[in-house]
């Protein structure tokens, strides 16, 4: 006697996970770059869906430049103290490209909002999602405008830093 | 009918035996981030800079960070209108602070007030910490000495004949001190320094060449960027210099604001005090707070990235 049980069963849950993905953003001035890598990044990834779901403690965003980290997280630009962490969720848009169960190299669109500063907007972008030996790499890289998520400082530092910040993701998961 | 509570009973036990439920993201960065945080956070800025006014502060330049520190001195407020109530008589005293390591610094000097060289070294020894490991305080010891090369301005003040040779010992002079500080919330700090100066060379016989000090310094942040300070050193009687060129010496006192922007941190202050080392500042104040003998100072810090950070 078989009983199926399929309409107990729970939505198919996020099947990937991470916990030290890396993120790293960038900006370029005449007068200045600046590069911030952060490797603590929690991600989980829905084979069944192409969700992606992504939560960056700003804390963890490491400068080479010893003061540059502490204007970062202080009050005038990312008031870590008030708006811990940064998130994305999103899903890849053309699912069908990718077969998760073969070794290869696929290009995708992922689509999703980002919320910084707990401002939520719309991002679409393209990366790109490697599967070698049971895990799930996966890189993108896009641009923001920081004044969209309230990222404004004083006139002083502005020149310094740019008003369009590329973001780069490259996170290997692993089967729950 | 048997079906339904066998059914109920397969739903129960499919449902405790499925691996897959659904993550709970947030809590697993916290617990990322908390198990960075179950190690030992260190408390920083106690001071924005490594001196309060005059004294050292318990803070450091880290490790591959120059400062270099401008410091003015004019003269005193009761000279009157004819001298800009001061501003005619100033005395500067250029330095270089520089972080070996995060612990040690080194700073070098020169004050034109008799023409003055300035060396120290001060070592951070305990780091006011939060967490597992935690330390209330913060404790520093600094050497310094300096190098007087205006031999008048010492034979007035050390009562030295003209006739009579000055050797480069008695050009010559030490501090050394112990740093006791808390950061007591974002906005207030305090520390303490027990402080000894040697001086190879004294005004009188019967002054002591070990001179005992205790002072008490602080700050109290406004805003962001401007806090207030305040430092005073307390001369142990008996073990302190009473007169100097006919002058009585006095405890230094000063006050002042410190106010901080991108890579600067500027210092103004009023002090009865007219040297800026520990040595001129300390035991060689002849400035009283009561007759007006009151000096506007500032100093300028700025700060250079020369080594790397190591991550």
């Amino acid at each position: 006697m078989t009983i199926t049980f399929l309409g107990t069963l729970p939505v198919m849950a996020q099947d990937y996970l991470t916990r030290n993905g890396k993120i790293s953003f960038f900006s370029s001035t005449p007068v200045e770059d600046i590069e911030a890598v952060n490797n603590e990044v929690v991600s989980t990834l829905n084979t069944k869906t192409g969700a992606f779901d992504f939560r960056v403690a700003i804390l963890g965003f490491k400068f080479d430049a010893v003061d540059m980290q502490k204007h970062f997280n202080g009050e005038t630009y990312m008031n870590s103290a008030k708006f811990p962490k940064a998130s994305f969720s999103g899903k890849i848009t053309d699912l069908s490209k990718v077969d998760f169960t073969k070794n290869g190299t696929y290009s995708v669109t992922v689509s999703g909002n980002l919320t910084i500063k707990d401002v939520t907007k719309a991002v679409t972008t393209t990366g790109t999602i490697i599967v070698k030996d049971g895990k799930v790499t996966a890189k993108s890289e896009f641009k923001i405008k920081r004044a969209e998520y309230n990222v404004t400082g004083e006139a002083i530092h502005e020149r310094k830093i740019g008003q369009v910040i590329t973001i780069s993701v490259d996170c290997t998961y692993n089967k729950r | 009918m048997r079906l339904i509570p066998l059914t109920l009973l397969a739903i129960l036990l499919t449902s405790a035996a499925l691996p897959q439920d659904t993550l709970d993201i947030d809590k697993i960065l916290d617990e990322e981030m908390n198990q960075k945080k179950d190690k030992t956070e260190l408390v920083e800025a106690t001071f924005k800079t490594s001196r309060i006014i005059h004294g050292h502060s318990i803070e450091n330049t880290a490790k591959g960070i120059l400062d270099f520190k401008i410091s003015h001195r004019f003269g005193t407020l009761n000279n009157g209108f004819y001298q800009l109530f001061g501003l005619d008589n100033a005395t500067m005293r250029m330095g270089l602070d520089y972080g070996i390591t995060n612990r040690l610094m080194i700073g070098w000097g020169r004050s034109t007030y008799q023409k003055q060289y300035d060396g120290f070294l001060k070592y951070r020894i305990l780091r006011q910490a939060n967490g597992v490991k935690a330390m209330p305080i913060s404790l520093s010891f600094m050497a310094a000495m300096f190098f007087a090369t205006d031999t008048s301005s010492l034979r007035n003040n050390y009562n030295i004949p003209t006739g009579v040779k000055m050797n480069t010992s008695d050009k010559l002079s030490y501090a050394y001190q112990l740093i006791i500080a808390r950061k007591f919330s974002t906005d207030f700090s305090m520390q303490i320094m027990p402080t000894l100066v040697h001086s190879n060379v004294v005004p009188y016989s019967t002054d002591p060449n070990d001179l005992f000090s205790i002072g008490i310094g602080g700050r109290l942040k406004l805003t962001k960027r401007v806090s207030i300070n305040a430092e005073y050193y307390y001369n142990i009687p008996g073990r302190k210099l009473e007169k100097m060129a006919g002058e009585e010496l006095h405890n230094p006192l000063s006050f002042g604001f410190d106010i901080e922007t991108g890579g600067h941190v500027f210092q103004l202050h009023f002090t009865n005090s007219r040297g800026m080392t520990e040595r001129q500042f300390i035991t060689e104040t002849p400035g009283s707070w009561g007759k007006g003998d009151i000096h506007f100072g500032f100093n300028v810090s700025r700060v250079f990235q020369i080594g790397k950070r190591k991550s």
